[in-house]
């Protein structure tokens, strides 16, 4: 009997001791890219993430991660903009509207428009989605519009609003599936007690379903804006990938780089002994610490959301 | 007031609208797919599977070594990854009524929309750099970085719908509460605990970015575990970035076999699941 329970005691230590593999591994994580980018930022200071040049020639060598930065932020701002519409459309649409025979085929399509790995994303970026976005939206609006700074620039499709196009089709298939589910937890007396005062459907889910899942929605939006923030190979293909000043974004029609596709372009590249290694691990630690506090404000905003629906609901 | 019927309109109205929503985000998937075919289908032949890349400016040699190259990181990553987070999650399903795992759920959830190309660094620094060259060892570290937080929450997730009656039942006949768990519950929990994992490896078959600064790519087959390997993603990156039409052809071809294997382990899994869950 004694041997029976200490083997329970090991089994249970054993896989107590796994359960935190997601820890070590973020420990792991950024204790390596701190340490790997020391060098970098014990010679640039703070003016590695306000600089604006990018230089590793040696003797020379100056680092500034501020352009990437903004790229990432200005990107996923545009997929956020392009896609949340639309995902809460289509959550609306599948919860509220669509009947049963419509509805899985729907959600079973924005399954597997997640499942497409992002290389796929970036091939079919690179050589349909760019012509397209050329012809029929960009090079309308630089025509027209140009004049408004955003605007500016010849459209050759390698820039950042292809860019954010293409992460704003790919954050979709996360925002509307969590804010499904958001929705799938709103109380149903909810809905009923607004139709009984005569609201209309559309009334019903504006005022009081949207209103009552506000907090869930937002965190849903924030998951998709941490998947944004952290695709790498779908922008790198279609971002144009400019280097230093140049990859300010100032227009939308422009290449620029965010902090992931410099380090996929770049980092291969990088002389091992010189400080441009450190200064891409640099760039690294920065988009781990930006994705890490986006993902677990995510992740606080909906678990709250979604553990309401555990005890009122069922 | 307005009106009923103006309100009425805005009704329909915003009811298309959400029907418009959903057809503009399926057209890009519409389009992805028949792309991918139609440019893809016409590269796939015996020799595009088995052979390696071939020269430039000829429309000969094939992606054999890229194919080989994701099979092994597959096998490699599950090997690894599959044991580590299916203990991971027996953890947080039959132990997990305390803030210990509440905490590690969380970290869990944070690993899993970790950017990928974060862990690539990662791994290069620790692995890569320690033993002084690339290998698909170091790559199948980096993808099972990805694929344990992926396995332990659905583990986690199958094992809770297992209803506690059988926990009961099996402890009753005095059983330990270990083979329970690995010898009842696990085997109870199968159906969602394949199918999960199955979409997980799915999604670790398509990633790139880890695989740049792990395994490298490689214009010839399996060379051993010091050596650089190809895999599918990376061939269809390097391709589609080369200015010759022979190989962005063969990109588009290497694609076609990327999304088959994909797709087909997700809609498969998916049929199997409903037939027998429905």
């Amino acid at each position: 009997m004694n041997q029976n329970k200490s083997a329970d005691n090991v089994f249970k230590i054993l896989v107590a001791v796994l359960a935190a593999s997601a820890l070590i591994i973020l420990l792991i994580t950024g204790y390596t890219l701190l340490s790997g980018s020391l060098p970098v930022l014990e010679r640039f200071g703070l003016s590695f993430f306000t600089g604006t040049q990018w230089n590793p020639v040696e003797g020379r060598e100056v680092f500034g991660a501020l352009p990437y930065l903004l790229g990432t932020l200005v990107t996923s701002a545009i997929a956020l903009l392009i896609g949340v519409p639309l995902s809460l459309g289509i959550a609306i649409f599948l919860v509220e509207m669509a009947p049963r025979a419509v509805r899985v085929p729907v959600s079973y399509f924005v399954d597997i428009l997640a499942a497409v790995p992002s290389v796929i994303y970036g091939l079919w970026g690179l050589f349909v989605l760019r012509y397209w976005l050329v012809d029929y939206i960009e090079t309308p609006l630089s025509t027209y519009l140009g004049w408004i700074p955003v605007f500016s620039g010849t459209p050759y499709g390698l820039d950042v609003f292809t860019a954010g196009v293409i992460l704003a089709i790919m954050i979709i298939p996360t925002i509307s599936s969590v804010s499904r589910e958001v929705i799938k937890a709103v109380p149903n007396s909810i809905r009923e007690g607004a139709y009984s005062i005569g609201a209309t459907r559309w009334e019903v889910i504006r005022n009081w379903v949207l209103s009552y899942g506000k907090s869930g929605l937002f965190g849903a939006v924030i998951l998709g804006l941490g998947r944004a923030i952290g695709e790498t190979m779908a922008v790198t293909m279609v971002i144009g990938n400019t280097v230093g000043p140049a990859a300010i974004p100032t227009s939308l029609f422009k290449g620029s780089q965010t902090m992931s596709s410099l380090i996929a372009n770049g980092f291969l590249e990088a002389t091992p002994a010189s400080l441009e290694l450190p200064a891409y691990i640099g760039v690294g630690l920065l988009l781990l610490l930006l994705s890490l506090s986006i993902n677990v404000l995510a992740e606080i905003m909906v678990s709250r959301v979604l553990k309401v629906k555990g005890g009122a609901v069922e | 007031m307005k009106s009923y019927a103006f309100r009425k309109f805005k009704d329909k109205l915003f009811f298309f609208l959400s029907l418009g929503c959903v057809l503009v985000a399926l057209a890009p998937l519409a389009s992805i797919l028949l792309e991918v075919i139609v440019r893809g289908a016409p590269q796939l032949s015996i020799q595009f599977l088995t052979q390696p890349a071939g020269v430039i400016g000829s429309s000969a040699g094939g992606v054999g070594p890229a194919i080989e190259g994701t099979l092994i990181l597959i096998a490699l990553t599950s090997l690894i990854g599959i044991p580590l987070g299916i203990m991971s999650g027996i953890y947080l399903a039959e132990y997990g009524n305390n803030k210990y795992a509440t905490l590690m759920r969380m970290f869990n959830n944070v690993l899993t929309e970790f950017p990928s190309i974060v862990v690539g660094l990662t791994v290069f620094i620790v692995v890569v750099l320690s033993i002084g060259h690339f290998s698909p060892i170091a790559g199948a570290i980096a993808l099972s970085f990805i694929l344990i937080p992926v396995v332990a929450r659905t583990t986690e997730e199958s094992l809770k719908l297992v209803p506690n009656s059988v926990r009961e039942a099996s402890l009753a006949l005095g059983v330990n509460r270990w083979r329970t768990i690995l010898s009842v519950v696990l085997p109870s929990a199968k159906g969602g605990l394949v199918t999960g994992t199955l979409l997980a490896v799915a999604r670790i078959a398509g990633e790139t970015a880890p695989l740049i600064m792990t395994v490298l790519g490689n214009q010839n087959f399996f060379q051993g575990f010091s050596q650089p390997m190809d895999a599918l993603p990376l061939r269809i990156w390097r391709d589609a970035l080369l200015p010759y039409p022979e190989f962005q052809a063969q990109g588009w071809g290497a694609a076609l076999i990327l999304i088959l294997i994909v797709l087909g382990i997700n809609i498969g899994v998916r049929w199997v699941s409903t037939r027998l869950g429905g």
